[in-house]
């Protein structure tokens, strides 16, 4: 299926705009066979800034892969099923491309709990970067879905460690009241049994103030951190357009910018752009490099967007989301790869979730890729999923982000722990063999 | 209509059955719940979705952790959410319209912070909880087959008892309470026991539907899946099926469930006809939520009693062309 070249956002007005095809170029380059890969994508709804971007990275990662004779001489062709981020849409999508998903990316939390018993049966991998269930870092009580980066426990145990960091050490924690303040629905829950194990080890005391969905309103709970309880620090998991709005609360009542710390579902430009020049020096979390100085964004800057086949306006790229985008796009290119050689073709979510395991992300492979410092290294297998990945952190310096960190890894043993203790308790729950 | 329901597996592809029929036929449930307490009782309740949560998660703790049948479940599902419904319901007999819709609406919220919070419930961090497979008397009903038989018999059988039950003396009660309550108590009818009963009534479908969408459906217990939205997209439902009409509630959740879905994969069909990427993805995804909105108003002001009403006119047009279908005289279902 063949993409137009331009997004365009006069759609929001309602203006009927026809946007101009890519040149339908006749295809010289010969490929042995195509690759067809559904895609679940949110284009509307509260949910759609941060979520495009992500669309669009991966989609032109494809472009690129395409243009340089695709995989193994297979070429990626998509298709997208919009299903605004909700759950029974998300449901249905997967119904109408039943068979043949290579692997499934909701980029939605809910979806994946609502997709776990499906994409069992049917054997095919559903991932969520950075998000999903933390505990299918588990690849053997999970077979079939994969946190891939960074899972919640990894990332709330890790945001505590730089607090630590910039109170120059972690006995200096002791003592201290974390702020935090979050989404109450199983995204913004997933840190607690973290934070309470954290709290207990280093002696600092931590208070949640939940924010029912979207959170649009948190003044409330912004003056009682900042006057009543004053937390030493903040830390915030929040989401789309919730994410905007803590920075004009915290100029409100006069708590410092530097000491709130967001998730890194709140590190995109789209997140803290809004709120501007306000939001200068406030921190958030990352699991990747951010701006366009890697080999793979130039070069799909230089081959995807100069051909006129980019998915994105050309300004996005480069930013968080996008970024995000064109990560998931090597991580899925690799694991189709690997699914190929190991087992041939044609491609099925069986083959690919295989391939999947198989992915060896070293230093030298992100080199081929030109992916050094985009993206953490990341080695897979039949028993881990991944997820137990470091985070970087980034400063906003009123237009941009930079990173100010180095990369900050996770208390591995305790989220281990916990790791196993809830694939535990999920087996017990369904009473499920571990699968072989 | 129940042979074409029973007959459908045979028919329609796997899609069909686990994408559009299974969760219609639940949804539809669940509105013809809110429909004898909304359309029938007179009394506006927002807390629909969250009495489905309450079914679901009994259901699933039941059956999961405490290994009762899948039957039994389905039934405690629904007894659990019929108690706390009464509970809920107990402010209607002192206010009632827009001041009921808010108490209502708060049980919406509590319910779905005490499914978080309460740590015995086990749903923990993730607020979900997974069904093991699911057996009854040593058959598997992992098929969709199978599942969609099961949710058809409970939709079916309690279908059929609701429309009986509305065309009761306890309908017939509900009904006068509707159209003026303290007329109807002067005249004899308990507003206690009848309201609370059409709260109870209610609630126990919400709790039922509830429970099939763990075992019929998704397979999960979620709280992402009973939020606030739900609840009103099942009285936008009953309000575009038709008040106070049995079909109307299945009606409506095929409108409110289906129709998206229907203008998206239209809307991408055309679109592809005219060689793609003519139109951009991003205004065929904004453009289906105009679709939609404008049908509902559409069929808003063509026939504000909804859809029931058309389609019995439907029905009665027919009949009077062709002189068939004289089972739908006198209004039929």
């Amino acid at each position: 299926m063949k993409k137009a070249g331009m997004w365009c956002k006069a759609a929001w007005a309602g203006v009927a705009a026809v946007a101009v095809a890519a040149p339908f170029a006749v295809n010289a380059q010969q490929y042995k066979g195509e690759i067809l890969h559904p895609m679940m994508v949110t284009r509307t709804g509260p949910f759609a800034t941060a979520s495009t971007g992500v669309t669009a990275g991966q989609q032109d990662y494809y472009t690129l892969v395409n243009m340089a004779g695709g995989i193994d001489g297979y070429k990626i062709v998509w298709e997208e099923c919009e299903f605004e981020y909700k759950v029974p849409r998300a449901l249905e999508c997967y119904e109408r491309y039943k068979g043949k998903w290579k692997m499934v990316y909701p980029n939605s939390t809910p979806a994946i709990f609502a997709l776990a018993e499906r994409v069992t049966k049917d054997e095919v991998l559903a991932i969520n970067l950075a998000g999903g269930r933390s505990d299918s870092s588990d690849g053997e009580t999970f077979p079939y879905l994969a946190p891939v980066i960074a899972n919640f426990w990894a990332q709330a145990t890790s945001t505590i460690a730089y607090i630590g960091q910039l109170e120059g050490g972690m006995d200096k924690l002791k003592g201290k009241k974390i702020a935090y303040i979050h989404l109450d629905n199983d995204y913004g829950r997933q840190p607690f049994p973290m934070f309470d194990e954290l709290a207990k080890k280093y002696g600092f005391e931590w208070k949640s103030w939940a924010l029912s969905w979207p959170a649009l309103e948190q003044s409330a709970a912004w003056v009682d951190i900042a006057r009543r309880y004053r937390a030493d620090y903040a830390v915030g998991w929040l989401y789309g357009q919730s994410c905007a709005v803590p920075y004009t609360e915290i100029a409100k009542v006069g708590y410092p910018m530097n000491k709130y710390i967001g998730s890194l579902w709140c590190g995109t430009e789209d997140d803290v752009g809004p709120a501007g020049p306000l939001a200068k020096d406030t921190v958030t979390a990352n699991f990747h490099g951010v701006g366009k100085d890697f080999p793979v964004i130039k070069e799909i800057e230089a081959k995807v967007y100069k051909a006129g086949k980019g998915n994105a306006e050309p300004a996005r790229v480069g930013s968080v989301a996008y970024n995000r985008g064109v990560i998931t796009g090597i991580i899925i290119v690799e694991a189709m790869r690997n699914g190929l050689k190991a087992k041939g073709a044609p491609l099925d979510g069986k083959k690919v979730r295989d391939g999947y395991r198989m992915i060896k992300l070293d230093d030298a492979r992100l080199k081929q890729l030109g992916a050094t410092g985009l993206m953490p290294n990341l080695v897979f297998s039949e028993k881990y999923h991944g997820g137990m990945d470091s985070q970087l952190f980034q400063k906003w310096d009123g237009t941009k982000f930079t990173t100010i960190s180095k990369w900050i890894p996770p208390d591995q043993a305790m989220v281990q722990a916990k790791i196993d203790e809830s694939a535990k308790a999920f087996r017990e729950q369904t009473k499920a063999a571990p699968a072989k | 209509m129940l042979a074409m329901a029973v007959a459908a597996p045979f028919v329609l592809s796997e899609y069909w059955i686990k994408a559009i029929l299974i969760p219609t036929i639940i949804f539809g449930l669940s509105a013809l719940g809110l429909n004898i307490v909304s359309g029938y009782a007179g009394l506006i309740s927002m807390g629909q979705a969250a009495f489905m949560a309450l079914g679901a998660f009994s259901a699933v703790i039941a059956y999961g952790r405490f290994g009762v049948p899948v039957p039994l479940a389905i039934l405690l599902g629904g007894t659990v959410a019929a108690l706390v419904g009464v509970v809920v319901g107990t402010p209607s007999l002192r206010i009632k319209g827009l001041y009921l819709m808010v108490a209502t609406l708060a049980s919406q919220f509590i319910i779905i912070w005490a499914l978080q919070r309460v740590p015995w419930t086990g749903s923990g961090s993730f607020a979900t909880l997974n069904t093991p497979p699911v057996r009854i008397a040593g058959f598997d009903f992992s098929t969709p087959t199978a599942k969609y038989y099961l949710v058809l018999v409970v939709v079916a059988l309690m279908t059929l008892f609701g429309w009986n039950l509305v065309r009761s003396r306890i309908g017939r009660a509900w009904m006068a309470l509707r159209e003026h309550d303290i007329a109807a108590s002067i005249m004899g009818v308990s507003m206690l026991r009848y309201k609370l009963l059409a709260f109870l009534v209610s609630s126990f479908y919400a709790g039922v539907a509830g429970s099939l969408v763990v075992f019929g459906w998704t397979g999960a217990a979620s709280v992402q899946e009973y939020e606030l939205d739900v609840s009103i997209k099942i009285l936008g439902m009953i309000i575009i099926g038709g008040l106070g009409s049995v079909l109307g509630s299945f009606l409506g959740a095929a409108f409110i469930l289906l129709l998206p879905i229907l203008i998206a994969v239209a809307m991408q069909r055309v679109a592809a006809l005219t060689g793609g990427g003519t139109v951009s993805v991003d205004i065929l995804a904004n453009a289906e939520h105009v679709v939609f909105g404008a049908l509902i108003l559409f069929f808003l002001i063509r026939e504000p009693q909804g859809l029931a009403k058309l389609w019995f006119g439907l029905a009665s047009w027919v009949d009077r062309r062709t002189g068939t279908f004289k089972a739908t005289k006198g209004g039929g279902k």
